[in-house]
């Protein structure tokens, strides 16, 4: 349904998105990471045609936004960033003006707006002007806007910025519903939202996209994913992580915590190493060694760790790492 | 995950609300656009109806209007039934009063972001400079169509020739859109809407000028042929021909060409700020 081809946006000598390509299909939630400045609301300006790409193509349904914009603008239902609504109108008659301009008319047009009145739970302010609204009503009123028209894609840049916890949940909630019949497109800086409401994630960074696959594939990227906690009670440390390393399957220890006498350690796999495969060995040498194993635990990978760690720039990856404590 | 295929017949057989959303292109891209325009006008005249910017606006319009016209213009003592101290005085009250309408047009529509939201809609962009252009040129057609008491007065009074006042009216009215239509230009330039009335008054005095001769006079260096054509551009000779009750198809042509030219510099310059 979206089709992203080789985009590019330059502002002046800076490239603000570089050679961006991806293809989203009906059924796909896809969330848009990355951190501020990435290039996640300039790639989504370009696909809604709000502004043309430096070089590259986009093309919604079939439809190329530079050729034949109109076709392709019908498709789309567009969120923008912080929620842009006429202050002058109610709600009532900014979502009609909408409505109008997507070419509802009559009965229609009535039952459009009163739908996603409902949907967005903006029953309350149907008669108040927009500006005397509060930050998230106003954000939902424009939510409304965006699905009026019951898009077959919709693209959302933040759509949860500025919302309480429980709006939050509410809009996550409508997404992965709309999201079974739809292709979505929302950004967002919540990590823990790419796991609530995303079928697929793509992490953006400096205008080049650096990730690209399922939470769960991302969660693998992880160092985390894979490696093996353990709770020894009655060895030191030393003695623990010495033995540890002696491992074929161990690359790494990672001392979590020494108690007076119990240590918690997390050993980490080389890479491409059986499931499970780790976690044998270690039960192996427990075994062996007469170990009190009090707990023995596989993580999962964590999406903020593989976030952090292919986002940020060399130079302070290297610090961090230099800075982790007990390393061995 | 559905392949490419299906997913297109999906959209084609889609149920009411989704082909609602995308209209058979046979209905007509003219209507369409037609449609389209409306819908933009109609939502700028409620919005300025919905503010005091209107009520202020056509107050003072009148007000002014009335003290140019009885006491700068000396109405009762000029002897004559016609309005032609009232008309006198439209290019320098429009030159503080159009400015001051067209600065929100665009100023306020990148100030807010709605822009994004606008150029997004199924819309082309020179539908939304039309749409919100013929929603504040009706909007001072209405305060010029509020000075009515005016021909009824010098109806009264005498007997006034009323092509003349016609005549008046329309240059007025084909004036105050070319003003506008500049102050559209200029509020496309920047979110700032002082920034916006200021360049535009200083393009609207140019305009009025340019035939002036202190302005001509400058230009002595200059080609006979560069000096007329300066003339030419000035707004003033244009209108005096309406306040005679001539209307000359190269004045109306004047005035369209300056709205023409103006709105599709605003397309320009809209086009050039999404590019970045």
């Amino acid at each position: 349904m979206i089709k992203v081809s080789n985009l590019v946006k330059a502002f002046g000598p800076k490239l603000a998105v570089n050679d961006v390509s991806f293809t989203v299909e009906r059924g796909e939630v896809l969330g848009f990471l990355g951190p501020n400045g990435a290039g996640k609301s300039t790639t989504m300006r370009m696909i809604t045609g709000f502004i043309p790409p430096t070089a590259g193509r986009v093309a919604v349904g079939g439809h190329d936004l530079a050729e034949h914009p109109i076709p392709a603008k019908r498709l789309l239902g567009y969120l923008p960033e912080n929620a842009p609504a006429y202050t002058d109108m109610t709600v009532h008659g900014f979502l009609t003006f909408v409505a109008e301009l997507r070419g509802l008319r009559g009965g229609a047009r009535k039952k459009a707006v009163y739908r996603a009145i409902e949907m967005c739970f903006l029953d309350a302010v149907v008669h108040q002007s927009v500006d005397t609204l509060s930050k998230g009503y106003r954000h939902r009123t424009c939510f409304a806007q965006s699905i009026l028209h019951d898009p077959p894609v919709l693209i959302l840049d933040e759509p949860t910025d500025g919302l309480d916890p429980n709006q939050k949940h509410e809009v996550r909630t409508l997404i992965r519903r709309m999201g079974q019949n739809k292709v979505i497109v929302f950004s967002t800086h919540i990590l823990e939202e790419v796991d609530a409401a995303c079928t697929r994630a793509i992490i953006i960074d400096r205008g080049k996209i650096v990730a690209n696959g399922t939470p769960q594939e991302l969660r693998q990227r992880s160092e985390l994913a894979g490696a093996v906690a353990l709770r020894v009670v009655g060895v030191p440390s030393a003695t623990l992580t010495q033995k540890l390393r002696e491992l074929p399957t161990v690359k790494r220890t990672l001392v979590l915590s020494e108690e007076p006498n119990a240590t918690q350690v997390r050993v980490y796999p080389p890479s491409r190493l059986r499931d499970g495969e780790l976690s044998a060995s270690l039960f192996e040498l427990a075994l062996r060694e007469h170990w009190k194993l009090s707990e023995l635990k596989t993580e999962e990978g964590r999406l903020d760790e593989v976030f952090r760690s292919i986002t940020l720039p060399d130079t302070t990856r290297g610090a961090k790492d230099d800075a982790r404590p007990h390393e061995r | 995950m559905p392949d490419p295929m299906s997913a297109e017949t999906q959209l084609q057989s889609a149920p009411a609300a989704a082909t609602l959303a995308v209209p058979a292109a046979a209905e007509g891209e003219h209507t369409h656009a037609l449609a389209n325009i409306w819908t933009i006008t109609k939502r700028e005249l409620t919005g300025y109806f919905a503010s005091p910017v209107a009520y202020v606006f056509i107050v003072i319009f009148l007000l002014l209007s009335g003290f140019f016209t009885f006491n700068v213009g000396r109405f009762f003592l000029r002897g004559e039934a016609s309005l032609a101290s009232f008309f006198l005085w439209h290019p320098w009250l429009y030159l503080f009063l159009v400015p001051a309408v067209g600065m929100r047009l665009w100023s306020e529509e990148r100030r807010l972001g709605t822009i994004e939201l606008l150029l997004t809609l199924p819309v082309t962009a020179w539908q939304a400079i039309v749409g919100k252009f013929m929603a504040s040129w009706i909007f001072l057609g209405l305060a010029l169509a509020l000075t009515f008491p005016l021909v009824f007065t010098v109806a009264y009074l005498g007997d006034p020739d009323m092509g003349m006042i016609f005549c008046g009216y329309l240059g007025s009215f084909l004036m105050a859109g070319a003003y506008l239509s500049i102050g559209s230009m200029t509020s496309a330039m920047t979110r700032n809407q002082v920034v916006s009335f200021i360049i535009s008054v200083v393009a609207c005095l140019v305009l009025i000028m340019a035939g002036w001769p202190p302005i001509t006079d400058e230009l002595t260096w200059a080609p006979p042929w560069l000096v007329e054509t300066v003339a030419a551009f000035s707004v003033m000779p244009h209108f005096e021909g309406f306040q005679r009750g001539v209307i000359d198809s190269r004045d109306v042509f004047y005035f369209l060409a300056v709205i023409v030219f103006s709105l599709f510099t605003t397309g320009v310059i809209l086009r050039g700020h999404r590019a970045g």
